[in-house]
């Protein structure tokens, strides 16, 4: 089956867990081009995404994939890739078997499945771990290895789940650049995201969520005009926490930097998201500060929904 | 579409046998065929201590005898029933637990292809495991014990090995399609166990509901259940084996349609 439309669309669709609201009459249509669903934990970002593949099926109304229904996974998945929040893998599997396994069982014989796993192992920068065992990955590698999954057949859609979650600085900069690739390519890539500032850089459109209703939709300016002079806290865990913390706090974005109790981190507020994070790759370059994770903090996340939400409710 | 969907059902299979016997989740499998077998060389150590084997096992046609006890009670009703159990119910319960399902879901695979494929891979692996510890039972009792001749043992041998695939195909059936409904699976286990032990003592209708009962026509003799069998005329084997396929195929068609119906779910979401 080809497709018959190049939008992914939700016609009033809700999605409910027994009495608990996933999502509430939702209506989208989503253009080519890189999407950001963007709202607190639990505002519906996910079962949006698991709908669109057909992990979860609608309470009502109807979604199109490029025109093709997601409960016909044998047309849809030659179009869509995606990549869950799930950090779980078939048992004792190396991030190749995983990629090439999986290939086979969509029918790919042995020559393309291996041409395809190596490019998409390629594709992620992963090639020298791509021998062991997933289970042995770090985090950022276990991420790495879910996108590979999700893009290694080439598909035109791309959902992403959370994609940058437990990324360095470094690899986060790699996987915005391949998005971006992937987009200037015409495919659709949908993104989710509890973090306004990792998204906004690369998205052409924003869908703002908040308790499984879209509260805000269309370009990310409007939504990163409301957003500016709000300080976002940013949690850093690495072996240098102290050298880290007096380097970030001469950046003249830098509004605090605490550091951890146990010395092995610190909290930094910005005012500037942008500029410090770009100043915060070069200090952990220049001082060879090895980086464990980079998070904002959750609770400031929340904070600056509950201002978004105010502000939507008030215009 | 048909060459598809075989290419998709020869991927699942290198996937899901190496699941079924290479992983770890085989382990009970390996433990459960490991229990007749040593039973088997316990008996035949035994028998060579004392000095000399039973009358009633000595020679061929003790040996017969000997072979049919130890595989009703000591592979079919127990660890063959067993190994079905834990390998066909985890089938998709199995990748729920460990929270790989969706890696399947996600592929451009129909779901009832995918239920053909995990059933006919944890098929082959269960019949396989039993097969080699049938074929290693039945050689051992008959070497020890008394052999008859090659032609006679060669058709026994293959009675038990297609009783071995038919029971594999049957209960397989149920249990998968048990992990699929129920939430605890260990219920219905119990249940068909106990069903499926009283069924020599049930009236004739009742008898009918059973794998057991389909497999009685395969058995190369009759062993007596005691004094309070009630005997019923097994269904003749042209009636009983296409029949007990076509009640797997239903089963398997029942799991399929539950499965297009299934959300991803996993338990700390």
């Amino acid at each position: 089956m080809t497709p018959t439309s190049d939008r992914l669309v939700f016609d009033n669709v809700s999605k409910f867990y027994g009495e608990v609201l996933g999502i509430n009459r939702v209506d989208l249509t989503i253009p080519p081009g890189i999407t950001s669903l963007v709202g607190p934990n639990g505002s519906g970002k996910t079962t949006i995404m698991n709908l669109m593949t057909g992990l979860l099926q609608p309470s009502q109304g109807e979604i199109r994939m490029l025109g093709i229904c997601p409960d016909n996974p044998e047309a849809m998945f030659r179009h869509v890739g995606y990549c869950t929040q799930y950090d779980s893998f078939p048992k004792g599997a190396t991030g190749q078997q995983f990629l090439y396994n999986y290939l086979r069982v969509h029918g790919h014989p042995h020559a393309d499945a291996t041409e395809m796993t190596e490019r998409s192992i390629q594709r992620v920068n992963l090639i020298e771990a791509s021998t062991r065992r997933v289970a042995g990955y770090s985090k950022g590698m276990r991420q790495r290895i879910k996108l590979a999954q999700a893009i290694c057949h080439e598909p035109t859609v791309l959902i992403l789940d959370e994609p940058l979650n437990g990324l360095d600085p470094m690899a986060r900069a790699e996987m915005i650049e391949l998005f971006r690739e992937l987009a200037a390519t015409g495919q659709h890539i949908v993104i989710s995201s509890h973090i306004l500032h990792e998204v906004d850089l690369i998205s052409d459109q924003v869908i703002l969520l908040n308790e499984g209703y879209v509260v805000a939709e269309g370009d990310i300016e409007g939504v990163r005009t409301e957003m500016s002079g709000r300080p976002l806290q940013i949690l850093v865990r690495c072996d240098k926490a102290g050298l880290l913390a007096s380097r970030v706090f001469e950046h003249e974005s830098t509004v605090e930097a605490r550091m951890h109790d146990d010395g092995g981190g610190l909290m930094v507020s910005t005012k500037d998201a942008d500029a410090f994070l770009l100043a915060f790759n070069r200090i952990v370059l220049d001082n060879e500060i090895r980086i464990e994770s980079v998070t904002p903090a959750d609770a400031d996340v929340q904070a600056v929904y509950q201002y978004l939400i105010t502000q939507e409710g008030e215009s | 579409m048909k060459s598809l969907w075989w290419r998709q059902i020869q991927g699942i299979l290198r996937m899901e046998v190496r699941k079924s016997v290479l992983s770890t989740r085989a382990l009970p499998l390996y433990l459960l065929a490991a229990i007749p077998a040593t039973i088997t060389f316990i008996v035949i150590a035994v028998s060579t201590i004392v000095g000399e084997p039973p009358p009633e096992f000595s020679g061929p046609s003790g040996a017969t005898s000997l072979f049919a006890i130890l595989f009703q009670l000591g592979i079919l009703r127990s660890t063959l029933y067993f190994a079905a159990v834990w390998i066909f119910m985890n089938l998709f319960r199995g990748e729920v637990l460990d929270r790989s399902l969706h890696y399947y879901f996600l592929s451009p695979v129909r779901r009832d292809v995918l239920v053909a494929g995990k059933f006919t891979s944890a098929w082959v692996g269960v019949s396989m495991v039993f097969s080699v510890l049938t074929i290693v039972c039945f050689g051992a009792v008959h070497a020890y014990f008394g052999s008859a001749s090659l032609s006679s043992l060669a058709g026994q041998l293959f009675a038990y090995l297609a009783i071995v695939w038919m029971a594999c195909l049957g209960y397989g059936a149920i249990f998968m399609v048990a992990g699929l409904f129920m939430r605890n699976p260990v219920i219905p286990a119990i249940l068909v166990f106990f069903w499926e032990g009283i069924n020599a003592f049930l009236p004739s209708l009742l008898k009918k509901f059973s794998v057991l009962f389909y497999l009685q026509s395969l058995f190369p003799i009759d062993i007596s259940e005691g004094p309070i069998e009630i005997i019923a005329e097994p269904v003749p084997l042209w009636i009983g084996i296409p029949g007990f396929i076509i009640f797997s195929g239903l089963t398997l068609l029942l799991a399929g349609f539950q499965i297009r119906r299934m959300e991803v779910h996993y338990a700390d979401d």
